[in-house]
C-alpha cells in the first residue's frame, strides 16, 4: 500500500449533498483523495456511488457543501473552469458510452484533435499507442456497435487516458464482464498504477476486484459513508453493513417477513 | 375556475418551453462566436451537417416542389380557363410557389428528414450517455453538436427553398408546355414579368427562420430526452409535430407583416 501523500488532497468533499429533485442521493460526505492515490468507492446498487462519482466530475451539482477538485470548487466554478479541469481527467462510463457516428480510433482521436495542437499524423499514432495498451490493437477502424461490451469499455479507457490525464475516473470498471475479462481490466488498472502517478476513483461494486487495486476503500451505504480506510483493515471492520457486504449477507430475513405476502396477493389479484 | 387554471397552466408550459428554445438557440449562437472548440474542426462539423441536412435532401425537395408545381398550374388552369385567362397560369404558379409553396414545402421536408434526425442523434446520445461523455471531454454538447448544426440549417434552408421554387416553376412551365401552349422560353419570361425580387426575398427570410426553428425544436426535444429507447421516439415525434406547428405560426405571422408592410 502506498502512503497518502502528505500535502493539499487534489479531491475533498466537505459536507456534500446532492440532490436528484427533491429526493437527497448523498447526505452530507466528506473525504479527501490525495494525488498518486487509487481509491475504489465500494456500494451496493442504489447507494450514491454512481452520484457520487458523476458529483467529482462536476455532471452533477452539489445541493449544499462542497466539493474540491485541484484547488476548485465545482458548485461555484464558472463554465471555463470545469473545462479546464475535465481537461485534466479520463472518465470511463459503465456502459463505454463512445461517439455511435465515429469510429473507434475517431473517438480516441476526439479529444486529441479537440483539445491538443498535435499533427493528424501524431494524433494516429497517439491512437494506436494507446489501442495496444487496452489490447484493441487493429481496432481502430471498427464501429463501437460491432464491438463487444468488454472491448467497448477497453476502447472507452483508451479513451479516458488519450489526454495522459493527471486523474482516473470509472464508473464499474468490470460489471457485467465475464471474469477473465474482468481479470484483464483490473490487470489495465494495476499497469496503470505502476507505470503512472496517476490519481484514480474506481466505483464498483465487485469486491474482489476491488480489494485487488484500491490503496482505499470508501463505502458507500444509503449516501453516506460508512468506511474509508485500507483494503487490510476493511477486511477486519466490524461496522455491521460493511460486514454485510463483505460476508455478501442478504438483507435480514425479518424484513421479508413484515412483508405481508397474503394482502399483496388480493390486492394483486384485483 | 379549473378550466382557467388549466388554460393558465398550459400558457405557461408554451411560455417555457418557448424560453428554452431561445435559451438554447442564444447559447448556440454565443458559442459560434466565443467557441471553446477549435474553428477548423467546427466549421468541418457544420459542412457535414450542411451535407446531410441539405444536399441529401435535394432530390426529394426537387420532386415534391416540381409536382407542387405541377399541380398548382392545372388547379389554377381549371379556374382561369373560364376566364380565359390561360396567360395567368405562369404568374399564379410562380408567385405561390415563390411566396409560400416553396419555402414551406422545403421546411415540412427538413423537419422529416432533418428535424426528426437531431432529436434522435441527441436524445440516443443522452440515453447512452454520450452527452455526458462529450461534456467530461470538454467538449460542450451544444458548442459541439448544436452550433454546427445551427449553421447549416441556417445556410442550407433557404438555399433549399430557392432551389424548391425553381423546381416548382419548371412544374408549371411543364403543363404550361403540354397544356397552355406555351413555348419553354416563353414560359420563364412570363414568369420573370409577373416576379419581383421580393417575391422570392420573403421566401428566404421565411425559410431562414425555418431553418433556425427546425434546428432549435429538434435540438431542445433531443436534449429533453428521459431514460430508455421508448423517450426517444417520443422526442422525435414531439420534435416532428412541434415543428410543423411554430412553422405554420410563423409563416402566418411572417406573411401577415409582409402584406402589412405594403404587400412586399
Amino acid at each position: 500500500m502506498r502512503e497518502a501523500v502528505p500535502g493539499a488532497p487534489i479531491i475533498s468533499a466537505r459536507q456534500l449533498r446532492v440532490r436528484y429533485g427533491d429526493r437527497e442521493i448523498l447526505h452530507g460526505l466528506d473525504f479527501d483523495i490525495h494525488h498518486g492515490e487509487t481509491v475504489v468507492i465500494l456500494g451496493g446498487s442504489g447507494s450514491g456511488k454512481s452520484t457520487l462519482l458523476r458529483t467529482i466530475v462536476g455532471l452533477e451539482k452539489p445541493h449544499s457543501g462542497e466539493i474540491l477538485v485541484k484547488g476548485t470548487n465545482l458548485g461555484r466554478a464558472s463554465k471555463r473552469e470545469i473545462a479546464d479541469i475535465r481537461k485534466k481527467i479520463g472518465l470511463s462510463f459503465q456502459g463505454g458510452a463512445l461517439i455511435g457516428s465515429l469510429t473507434v480510433g475517431e473517438n480516441i482521436a476526439l479529444p486529441l484533435l479537440e483539445h491538443s495542437a498535435l499533427a493528424p499524423s501524431t494524433v494516429e499514432v497517439m491512437v494506436r499507442i494507446k489501442l495496444e495498451q487496452v489490447g484493441l490493437s487493429g481496432f481502430e477502424n471498427f464501429n463501437p456497435a460491432a464491438l463487444s461490451g468488454g472491448m467497448r469499455k477497453r476502447a472507452a479507457f483508451a479513451r479516458a487516458l488519450a489526454l495522459d490525464p493527471e486523474m482516473l475516473f470509472f464508473d464499474e470498471p468490470s460489471a457485467g464482464l465475464d471474469p477473465i475479462m474482468a481479470a484483464g481490466i483490473d490487470n489495465l488498472i494495476l499497469n496503470l498504477k505502476s507505470a503512472y502517478s496517476i490519481t484514480m476513483v474506481i466505483v464498483t461494486h465487485e469486491l474482489a476486484s476491488a480489494f485487488l487495486v484500491a490503496d482505499r476503500i470508501m463505502v458507500v451505504d444509503k449516501g453516506h459513508i460508512i468506511a474509508n480506510e485500507p483494503p487490510q483493515t476493511l477486511k477486519n471492520s466490524i461496522h455491521p453493513r460493511v460486514r454485510q457486504f463483505l460476508d455478501r449477507v442478504p438483507d435480514s430475513a425479518a424484513d421479508d417477513n413484515r412483508v405481508d405476502h397474503l394482502r399483496l396477493y388480493v390486492e394483486g389479484t384485483r | 375556475m379549473g378550466v382557467l387554471v388549466r388554460v393558465g397552466a398550459t400558457a405557461e408550459g408554451v411560455l417555457v418551453y418557448l424560453g428554452s428554445l431561445a435559451q438554447l438557440t442564444g447559447r448556440a449562437l454565443l458559442l459560434l462566436f466565443v467557441s471553446p472548440l477549435k474553428r477548423s474542426r467546427s466549421l468541418q462539423r457544420a459542412i457535414h451537417q450542411a451535407m446531410a441536412a441539405g444536399v441529401s435532401a435535394v432530390p426529394i425537395v426537387s420532386l415534391i416542389a416540381y409536382f407542387i408545381g405541377l399541380i398548382m398550374a392545372l388547379q389554377g388552369a381549371y379556374e382561369l380557363k373560364k376566364l380565359g385567362a390561360m396567360q395567368m397560369v405562369p404568374a399564379l404558379v410562380a408567385i405561390s410557389v415563390t411566396r409560400e409553396l416553396g419555402p414551406l414545402i422545403t421546411a415540412i421536408v427538413v423537419i422529416g428528414r432533418s428535424g426528426s434526425a437531431f432529436a434522435a442523434e441527441i436524445g440516443t446520445m443522452r440515453v447512452t450517455e454520450e452527452l455526458d461523455a462529450l461534456s467530461t471531454m470538454a467538449l460542450d454538447p451544444i458548442a459541439f453538436l448544436v452550433a454546427p448544426k445551427f449553421i447549416a440549417m441556417a445556410i442550407m434552408v433557404p438555399c433549399l427553398a430557392v432551389w424548391a421554387d425553381l423546381m416548382g416553376v419548371s412544374g408549371g412551365c411543364t403543363f404550361g408546355i403540354l397544356g397552355g401552349g406555351f413555348s419553354a422560353a416563353g414560359y420563364f419570361v412570363n414568369t420573370r414579368n409577373n416576379l419581383v425580387l421580393s417575391d422570392v426575398m420573403t421566401g428566404v427570410v421565411k425559410s431562414f427562420v425555418f431553418g433556425i426553428i427546425i434546428t432549435a425544436v429538434g435540438c431542445h426535444e433531443g436534449f429533453s430526452t428521459g431514460a430508455g429507447a421508448e423517450e426517444v421516439g417520443r422526442s422525435t415525434t414531439s420534435a416532428v409535430v412541434v415543428s410543423i406547428l411554430m412553422v405554420i405560426l410563423v409563416d402566418v405571422v411572417f406573411t401577415a407583416l409582409f402584406y402589412l408592410s405594403g404587400g412586399a
